[in-house]
């Protein structure tokens, strides 16, 4: 193959929503430079032909669920020079990892009528638990403009340039006034990772959290903060435990505030 | 050349697999089987990971389900959190009307144009002109892709104004919305949708010279009705077969029921018969409601009062996008903003119902609450569970009358006959993990789109 060549671009689907690969689609005015600039030699949700590995960069949505992903992840990883983990599924599990609280054949028994039918592992886990990642993307979903930010970066050979401040310090620089100080609205704003651009401040809510915790993160201090704002144990566990409750921070502060607030009974209504 | 080969005999046994399907959300696979000359076994399978929805639910307060639900499908995360805020608001008594009715559907507008035009443009047309996918498609004509990116970047920009994204909107609330905008904010939007109504109009001139199979299927359409609108968001459910009900009755209506080898709950009607969910249905039951602009679109383009070619999906799809342009402008034009950006809703202990028209078709939530707002139990049925049956009775149905096609052509117009219903597999995954029938069948081509592991055992 000549040196010249474009490098190839994969994009892979484990547990998720679709919706950090549709991110990719929605860059409407830049896909078609993209696709000039890359060879798109694997993605499903956009072309039916599929080229053989290996790859040069690869973005990988979704979490660990099943066995069959664990092997899968492994061998996307043994083909994939640079890959990216992209959105709160790839990197701390999703949403679904709120099974890694509960007891999974629970869970099970509430949506299947024939739990025997279902091959799952009893937890989700961000794709770092399982092989090497080279950049983790966060977000649920992720940043159309970090995005296009690493893959201008991977094309031209510099770092990419992903925020490590809190979404307090977006919302400074959009002159919001604090939801949490004047409004006294509870938000995540202080121990989340920025990316979003102070989104929720800026249409009057408080921050819940997409982008995980921030480097750092005072969440004790916070906290604090919420139960003075009359949250009980309860409410806090469910804004730790969203779409980033299986990251390292959130789980641990929800942890220490105890008891899981999610009690699971197997449903009889669901017959088959 | 000069002396054609005979055409090589249609053995009697066949099997058309498809291991990982592209050009749709979510992960599935098709499976279909010859003996004898007759369609012999359909399987369109659903192998995306489970991922529990209904089960993490219960527990959550009733505030958190718009953005909760919203993350079982990145494409159409608005009809999620719509859905959901009218259940929610059914169990505590609570019906929005006026303009912050008008926003809700103003936001859903968007998502129906950035949907629809995706499916269009990215998924489904493709298809039609021979391309693997639209960045192929594009190197011929680009002028046509990009018109259908700016198209869709229309949808996405009005769910971003509304919504503050356009994955995942975070201004959605249960009664309504935690900022509302300005007229002034609107203005802009109502620019850009004048020009989206241009580009909609040539993408229906450009679907409808698509050659379209002839393929009619005898449907039992469902979708919501309204006798105000072109119903989207609220109604009451109506059938072609004749009956109409509350949407606190879906459940006297509709069963869903677990087999075997799919990851999805499977939905049928009572009586025990398949029927169709999404644009055909809707249009088939409510066209005479559509924008009269959409409607003299679709009488150009060859459609009568109702549709049962699953190929022309296209042709209505691109029909409900130039009405989603249409209402949006009314919406726009007639906005006052409202004195509060939401209503206040006390929670009670009760079951609500709520259901909307999500672009691939009728997504029904139920939630049963606690007296502090707890969420107890919840029901999600999504449109390509109930469509699933549909799928595999079209493939069915269009396989018998090809079997002269060779296999490559009848497993390409297959997986076009499952993206007909823009199927949604991230959302019909109720959330399992398949197995695949073991075989090693596949060629090398197929082996890179077998995703690895999942295996039989």
């Amino acid at each position: 193959m000549a040196a010249s060549r474009k490098p190839t671009l994969a994009v892979w689907k484990f547990a998720s929503c679709d919706g950090c690969q549709l991110t990719l689609l929605d860059c409407e005015d830049e896909l078609l430079a993209i696709a000039g600039g890359v060879e798109v030699a694997h993605f499903l949700e956009a072309s039916s032909a599929t080229v053989a590995g290996p790859y040069d960069l690869s973005l990988v949505e979704g979490s660990i669920t099943t066995p069959g992903d664990l092997e899968r992840i492994r061998r996307v990883r043994a083909q994939s020079t640079t890959l990216v983990a992209i959105g709160a599924c790839a990197t701390a599990g999703g949403i679904q990892a709120l099974r890694n609280y509960a007891d999974v054949d629970d869970y099970l028994s509430v949506v299947y009528a024939h739990p025997e039918y279902i091959e799952t592992l009893a937890t989700s886990t961000a794709i770092a638990d399982h092989v090497t990642v080279d950049l983790e993307l966060r977000g649920c979903p992720i940043s159309k403009g970090q995005l296009l930010d690493v893959i201008g970066a991977y094309l031209h050979g510099r770092r990419p340039d992903l925020s490590t401040a809190s979404v307090c310090l977006e919302c400074k620089q959009r002159g919001n006034v604090c939801v949490a100080v004047a409004g006294g609205t509870p938000c995540l704003g202080p121990i989340t990772q920025a990316g979003c651009g102070a989104l929720c401040p800026s249409y009057l809510r408080g921050c819940y959290g997409c982008f995980g915790p921030v480097e750092g993160a005072n969440v004790a201090g916070l906290v604090d903060d919420l139960h003075r704002q009359g949250l009980t144990d309860p409410d806090i566990v469910r804004m730790l435990r969203t779409f980033n409750g299986y990251a390292d921070a959130f789980r641990e502060a929800s942890l220490a505030l105890g008891g899981t607030p999610v009690t699971i009974t197997a449903s009889p209504e669901r017959a088959s | 050349m000069s002396d054609p080969a005979p055409p090589p005999a249609i053995p009697d046994e066949r099997t058309l697999r498809v291991e990982a399907l592209a050009r749709v959300e979510g992960e599935g696979a098709m499976y279909v089987r010859t003996s004898g000359g007759r369609v012999a076994e359909v399987e369109l399978q659903i192998y995306e990971p489970p991922r529990f929805f209904e089960a993490f639910l219960r527990g959550r307060s009733y505030t958190e389900p718009p953005d909760i639900t919203a993350r079982i499908c990145g494409i159409c995360p608005v009809a999620y959190q719509m859905s959901a805020c009218l259940a929610i608001e059914d169990a505590c008594g609570v019906t929005l009307d006026g303009p912050l009715a008008d926003l809700r559907r103003l936001l859903y507008c968007g998502e129906w144009i950035e949907s629809h035009v995706l499916h269009i443009y990215l998924l489904h047309a493709p298809d039609f002109l021979g391309y693997p996918s639209a960045l192929a498609l594009a190197r011929d004509q680009a002028d046509a892709v990009q018109q259908g990116l700016d198209l869709k970047k229309t949808g996405n920009d009005l769910v971003d104004l509304i919504g503050g994204r356009a994955v995942h909107p975070v201004n959605v609330r249960v009664g309504g919305f935690y900022r509302v905008p300005t007229r002034r904010e609107l203005a802009p939007m109502r620019e850009a949708l004048l020009v989206a109504r241009d580009q909609a109009e040539a993408m229906i001139r450009w679907v409808a010279g698509f050659d379209i199979p002839d393929f009619e299927r005898d449907y039992v359409f469902v979708a919501l009705r309204d006798p105000d609108r072109y119903a989207v968001v609220g109604g009451e459910l109506g059938s072609s077969a004749g009956w109409s009900a509350p949407i606190a009755e879906f459940d006297d209506h509709v069963h869903e029921e677990h087999v075997a080898r799919s990851n999805a709950l499977r939905a049928h009607l009572s009586d025990g018969g398949p029927y169709l969910v999404g644009p055909l249905a809707r249009y088939s039951l409510n066209s005479a409601q559509l924008s009269e602009g959409a409607q003299a679109a679709a009488a150009d383009a060859g459609l009568g009062p109702t549709c049962r070619n699953p190929f022309q999906s296209i042709v209505v799809r691109s029909v409900e996008t130039l009405h989603a342009i249409d209402e949006a402008l009314a919406i726009i034009e007639r906005y006052d903003e409202p004195d509060v950006a939401a209503v206040e809703v006390v929670p009670r202990a009760g079951v609500g119902h709520g259901a909307t028209e999500a672009p691939r078709g009728l997504l029904y939530h139920r939630y049963d609450l606690d007296d502090q707002g707890l969420v107890l139990d919840a029901r999600i049925v999504p449109p390509t569970s109930q469509n699933q049956a549909a799928i595999e009775d079209d493939l069915a149905g269009f396989v018998d009358r090809h079997l002269d096609l060779d296999d490559e052509t009848l497993t390409l117009r297959c997986e076009q006959a499952i993206r007909n219903y823009d199927p949604c597999i991230s959302c019909a995954t109720h959330f399992l993990d398949l197995t695949i029938e073991d075989d090693d069948g596949a060629g090398p081509g197929a082996t890179d789109r077998r995703p690895p592991g999942r295996r039989g055992r």
